[in-house]
């Protein structure tokens, strides 16, 4: 006897949780691999899974195995030249067992190495492993200008189409039920009488009393079909109402120097920490933002094409890029309904008297309103005015306002692992 | 015999056609006696079929990171190509439960219903060793009790604790099993309903054992004789236990000391598990010779009674012919012998010999040659293991065919010689050492349990029978770190060769101060 099942429309992923046990158990292993990766990977490329190998020894599962040495006897096919009593050399050269010990890679990329695939979100999930975003809470408790409609359970009155039919339905049956029982009640005496009276000898019925009876019985079931089947008093309808939101909408400010003296390197590693955020805030946020400003002596609003690849030379005035930004959040992005983010990224010179400005902007104007503020300085000297200044900031705002220094390619994971690692503090 | 419409051409599938040809199939089948359990097909989709690889084929199973390692792997060797999905998988369950996937040729489908589930599900049924060791109709309902059981504990006492647990139990799952004695069949009812009972029982069994306040009622271990270092004869209990114990985990279930009962019953489920399993290590060659040989048989059945048009016959040759390639052992290609191919070589001569024997075949086989030979495969299928198999089939004409040759490799000796060749002096030796190269107890090291201290330091000590000088790989102290978490005292092993003990191991390491030179 034989049965087809079409099993195709079931749950794949049956092995989910035991490859989540096996990512969890090896998690420093995996990490490292991912950080790796996050340095050597363009900057573009962060959108698809990585390929983690681990070293076959500390995954293997142990079993009691022949080792290497003593003495066997082998059986193999296709022999062509030899004939009994060849003595032949041991392949592979070296000596010990030859063949022995082979069976460790029947699986996978085999050897001395386990390689698999992670998926684009598990590859994520390890990059921002531990990371959060600083001051979500704050931000959920004050300004709440967005709202939702959600579920609050049934009403009685609503627009048509809500109705909720099966509690209408059910409210409908209670009612029906409720009315008609005493109607139902009263008609079964009046048949019960009636029946009595009919049973009584001929002699004895009084065709009044039936009559009567009758009468009664006839207008209790008129009544009884006059009950409606359903009301308007059933009708009940899903309720919506508003509920404040915290913003889930946030927009990040790129601000990068591009004067002479950021080279295409300097760029490169500025346009990884952007990236990095980026993500970081996709992951967080249902819809991310993108404001790329860059500046010398003059800010502009760019696309992110021109933002990375265009040069410009001349000095650097940081303070007119965030003048723009100030200006462009007055304009389009109301703090209430948006979280700012603004990460700026340069190599530390700025004109001489422009520092303290900044100060100034960012105390006055612009941290009030901010969510995070990072500074990252591209460069391998010693810091300038502009990073002292930035100092006095982050000492007002120790908390949302975070700057370090990136020498080189490398640094960049560590330094974002840093900027945004999970705090203890409630 | 009158021909017939094929029943179908092109490389398309539903399951009307399907369900045609298994009718077909099973009539076949039918007339060439194979007896097999009710087929259950399921068609799932190919990533259904990675996960039906990597929890063995079984359809439910418990967690555990292995098996996720498993999927990792089977995933990246299918998505660079490594390795099809298609052929098989079939579980030893009754109903035997069979997977095609939907990507599949028609052929493929075909192919694959002839060699599962008539090829293998026969063997199954016939087999003695799955007999004896295996209960197909309740193996599916120990699977949903034990993933149950297994899930409860990790909610009650931790997944880490039960993933440590686990880890040591399948470290040592190879030697879970009986292996002269039937176990007796397992059921999930009677399981669930005893397991209880079985916690308090094992547990009173166990603190028996360890008691520490000598019973006077007699059946104390007899002391023997006293000598002039123990003029009392205090240290000289028998030993115990009494035989050497080849099931490692059934000793450790009910006389490690320091285990609570769930942990002995995941012991226990590791233990049924693997025993289940134990069958098929042992019967490669055979199951998967068995199952080419009769998908070859039945597709080309088909193709004489015009039940299969050329083109589906081309495709199905093409695919057997890969299946049975068998690499020479110089090839890039080769890795061991392929049990498919030796198998279907070996099944095919025996046809052979009954059909059409020569007079090597009648010097050889006196007792098969000229047989009826669906009588004489039957007999060959149900009777033996590989091991065994070999011994008394391996036919000249095979070790020929594929030009099998023997090799002596002594690590004392700077060369390898050639031991014998397929030629008439080396047949027999040839079989001998094929043979034995599929002998479970020559693959894996012989490990036994000798002796648990119940009076002095509780300390366990395993024999391991050296033979020819192979050493353990080691991968011994990770294993003996996992025996020493279940029985919680000091483990001890011995490797001893021809009565002489030539190295010992232990778990946890001697201190570094008094280590001896290894």
């Amino acid at each position: 006897m034989t049965y087809f099942i079409d099993r195709r429309a079931n749950a794949k992923h049956k092995s989910a949780v035991n490859r989540q046990r096996f990512l969890d158990r090896y998690r420093t292993h995996i990490k490292r691999s991912v950080e790796e990766a996050v340095n050597r990977r363009s900057i573009t490329d962060m959108e698809r899974g990585e390929k983690v190998s681990i070293p076959s020894r500390d995954i293997s599962e142990p079993v009691f195995q022949h080792g290497q040495g003593g003495q066997r006897t082998i059986v193999a096919p296709g022999n062509k030249e030899f004939v009994e009593g060849d003595r032949l050399r041991r392949p592979g050269g070296g000596g010990g067992g030859g063949a022995g010990e082979g069976n460790a890679s029947n699986q996978g990329e085999g050897m001395d190495e386990f390689a698999f695939s992670l998926t684009r979100e598990e590859f994520l999930d390890f990059v921002f492993d531990g990371l959060e975003l600083p001051h979500l809470e704050r931000k959920q408790l004050m300004d709440l200008e967005e709202v939702r409609p959600v579920r609050a359970g049934i009403s009685r009155d609503g627009v048509p189409a809500r109705i909720n039919i099966v509690r209408s339905m059910r409210e409908a049956q209670a009612r029906r039920i409720a009315m008609r029982a005493p109607i139902r009640r009263a008609l079964r005496e009046a048949q019960e009488a009636l029946e009595a009276e009919e049973r009584k000898d001929a002699v004895l019925r009084n065709p009044a009393r039936i009559n009567e009876l009758k009468a009664e019985i006839e207008r209790l079931e008129k009544r009884l079909e006059a009950v409606p089947f359903i009301d308007t008093y059933d009708l009940r309808y899903n309720n919506l109402t508003n509920q404040p939101q915290p913003s889930n909408k946030a927009v990040m400010f790129c601000i990068m120097d591009v004067s002479g003296s950021m080279t295409q390197a300097h760029k490169d590693i500025g346009k990884r920490f952007f990236l990095l955020l980026y993500l970081f805030l996709e992951r967080n946020y249902e819809k991310v933002e993108l404001v790329f400003v860059r500046h010398h002596t003059a800010a502009k609003e760019v696309d992110e094409e021109e933002f990375f690849y265009s040069r410009e030379t001349g000095g650097t005035i940081v303070s007119s890029a965030l003048t723009l930004v100030d200006e462009i959040i007055t304009d389009r992005y109301p703090p209430g309904q948006w979280n700012l983010y603004v990460a700026q990224a340069s190599d530390g010179d700025n004109w001489d008297d422009d520092s303290t400005t900044c100060r100034d902007l960012l105390l006055k104007s612009l941290m009030p309103r901010l969510q995070y503020f990072t500074y990252v300085e591209i460069t391998p000297h010693a810091h300038q005015a502009l990073w002292e200044e930035y100092e006095t900031v982050a000492a007002r705002f120790p908390s949302r306002f975070a700057m370090r220094q990136i020498v080189e390619g490398n640094d960049i994971y560590p330094v974002f692992r840093e900027l945004f690692r999970r705090r203890e503090e409630a | 015999m009158t021909s017939r419409k094929p029943i179908a051409s092109g490389s398309d599938w539903n399951f009307e056609i399907l369900d045609e040809f298994e009718r077909e199939i099973a009539r076949l089948a039918d007339e060439y006696r194979l007896d097999t359990y009710p087929n259950q097909i399921e068609v799932i989709t190919s990533e259904q079929m990675m996960d039906a690889y990597a929890s063995v084929g079984m359809p439910v199973g418990y967690h555990h990171w292995s098996f996720g390692k498993q999927f990792l792997a089977v995933e990246q060797a299918y998505r660079r190509g490594q390795m099809g999905l298609a052929y098989e998988l079939v579980i030893n369950s009754d109903p035997c439960i069979a997977y095609l996937m939907e990507e599949n040729t028609l052929m493929m489908q075909v192919l694959v219903i002839a060699h599962a589930c008539y090829g293998h599900n026969s063997f199954f049924k016939g087999n003695y060793l799955f007999r004896a060791w295996t209960d197909a109709s309740s193996i599916v309902d120990y699977l949903v009790f034990a993933r149950k059981y297994v899930a409860e504990c990790e909610e009650r006492h931790g997944v880490v604790a039960v993933e440590q647990l686990l880890d040591a139990c399948h470290a040592l799952q190879n030697y879970g099993v009986d292996r002269y004695k039937r176990p007796s069949p397992i059921s999930a009812a009677e399981e669930a309903q005893r397991q209880k009972e079985r916690e308090a029982y094992l547990q009173a069994q166990v603190n028996t054992l360890w008691r520490t306040i000598p019973n006077l009622g007699g059946d104390e271990p007899e002391a023997s004789m006293p000598d002039d270092d123990d003029p009392l004869g205090l240290h000289q209990y028998q030993r115990y236990p009494p035989e050497p114990q080849e099931n490692l985990l059934y000793f450790i279930e009910k006389n490690a000391p320091l285990l609570a009962p769930w942990q002995r019953e995941i012991v226990r489920i590791v233990r049924k598990l693997a025993q289940y399993f134990y069958p098929q290590r042992q019967t490669q060659v055979m199951n998967e010779g068995w199952a080419t040989f009769w998908h070859y048989t039945l597709m080309n059945r088909m193709f004489d009674d015009g039940l299969v048009d050329e083109g589906l016959i081309l495709e199905f040759l093409q695919s057997h012919t890969a299946v049975v390639n068998q690499p020479d052992f110089d090839s890039p290609h080769y890795s061991g012998i392929n049990p498919y191919a030796l198998g279907f070589a070996m099944f095919s001569d025996i046809k052979r010999i009954c059909q059409a024997p020569t007079d090597e075949d009648r010097e050889w086989f006196p007792d098969i040659a000229g047989s009826d030979w669906l009588e004489t495969l039957h007999f060959a299928m149900r009777n033996f293991k590989d091991e065994s198999f070999i011994q008394q089939f391996l036919s000249p004409k095979v070790i020929r065919d594929l030009k099998l040759f023997s090799v002596v490799d002594d690590d004392q000796d700077e060369m390898l010689e050639v031991s014998a060749i397929h030629d008439e002096r080396g047949y027999q030796r040839v079989r001998e050492a094929l043979s034995v190269q599929y002998a479970l107890s020559v693959r894996e090291p012989n490990i036994q349990i000798y002796a648990a201290d119940i009076r002095g330091d509780r300390s366990l000590t395993l024999r391991h029978v050296q033979d020819r000088r192979r050493p353990l790989a080691k991968s011994v102290y990770p294993v003996m770190r996992h025996l020493h978490q279940l029985w919680g005292f000091a483990v001890r092993l011995e490797s001893v060769e021809e009565g002489e003990v030539v190295r010992r191991y232990q778990w946890p390491l001697p201190d570094e101060s008094h280590r001896e030179p290894a």
